[in-house]
């Protein structure tokens, strides 16, 4: 796997959490206040940076086949967990995936609870808010950096790539003061599941003891566009199925119903 | 603290294992007979996952549909 497809894998992975932390932010520093929202934030990266202190070593001290046999596992049951929602989006059968109405549903449940302070944080329910979304999404962003970087060797670069994300996408966030909804979300969680299930299948395998085919890394080659072909013939088969007693969809490309 | 513990365990499922506890088992299993046919029987099994994933995934997706209706 070159640098430039684990740079890229991992930028993606982690651009489409860092999209959610943000719009939750959002909502809880407009509905609530900010500096209580900033303050869940703050405290979220800085638990964040200790499991990522303490994962990190116990990670990398793994022998490579044990580690990319969990590794493996893990990525293709996240992969195809991901795989799973994106085609059941993409012909239908699962509401697309929507930064504007999922914002505006945490403004609406931020605005209505009842407002608590503590000594260092005027709202807690806003440092809730925020601290959870953060950690929550943020546990997913380490787990990926980490998992793809030990597996080449290569976790300064992973790291990097999940710190551009995440440092772009927040920039975006405090630039516009909106959800980005702008993102193609679904598009990208469909991509990231594809390379969840190819690099979780490869590793996996590796792991268990397997000498795929051909050169080193060829087979990724091979995994990949397999894994898309049998993803969009899903995709144009559940399409035929009638979703929730209503008519079959119309054709709906992977990513339509987003913001353009 | 039991409660912790069950949140705790509860976020940990949910997190791991996601909607569909059979995908989460499945592919564990075909790591496992993977490895077996790797080791014990020294067969190149390079072939199984990918086609053990080409059946899960539509059993999946059919499993989320029927759920739905």
């Amino acid at each position: 796997m070159g640098t430039g497809a684990l740079f890229l894998a991992v930028f993606i992975a982690c651009a489409v959490e860092a999209v959610e932390a943000t719009t939750i932010v959002l909502a809880a520093g407009t509905a609530r206040d900010w500096r209580s929202a900033n303050t869940g934030l703050v405290a979220a990266l800085a638990v964040l940076a200790v499991i990522t202190a303490a994962l990190g070593p116990a990670i990398t001290a793994l022998p490579l086949s044990a580690l990319r046999l969990f590794v493996g596992a893990l990525l293709l049951i996240f992969g195809l967990q991901w795989l799973r929602k994106a085609i059941l989006r993409a012909s239908g059968h699962k509401a697309l995936h929507d930064e504007d109405a999922i914002y505006r549903e945490q403004l609406r449940a931020a605005q209505a609870a009842a407002a608590h302070r503590a000594r260092l944080v005027p709202d807690m329910y806003g440092f809730t808010l925020s601290f959870k979304g953060v950690l929550l999404e943020g546990l997913e962003v380490v787990f990926i950096a980490l998992t793809f970087g030990s597996n080449q060797h290569q976790i300064p670069l992973a790291a990097l790539a999940a710190v551009s994300a995440v440092v772009i996408v927040g920039l975006a966030g405090v630039i516009v003061r909106a959800p980005l909804a702008r993102v193609p979300e679904n598009t990208m969680k469909f991509v990231v599941g594809v390379l969840l299930t190819t690099f979780g299948t490869f590793w996996g395998a590796e792991g268990a003891g397997v000498t795929w085919p051909g050169p080193s890394d060829a087979a990724l080659l091979v995994i990949a566009p397999a894994v898309v072909v049998f993803a969009l013939a899903l995709v144009a088969a559940l399409r035929r199925v009638p979703a929730d007693g209503t008519p079959a969809g119309a054709p709906m490309p992977v990513g339509a119903g987003e913001a353009s | 603290m039991a409660a912790r513990f069950r949140a705790f365990a509860a976020f940990v499922y949910d997190f791991v294992i996601g909607d569909d506890w059979l995908v989460a088992a499945v592919v564990v299993l075909g790591l496992a007979v993977t490895y077996w046919l790797s080791h014990a029987a020294t067969v190149s099994a390079w072939w199984l996952l990918p086609l053990l994933l080409a059946f899960l995934l539509p059993v999946s997706l059919w499993r989320a549909i029927r759920a739905k209706r």
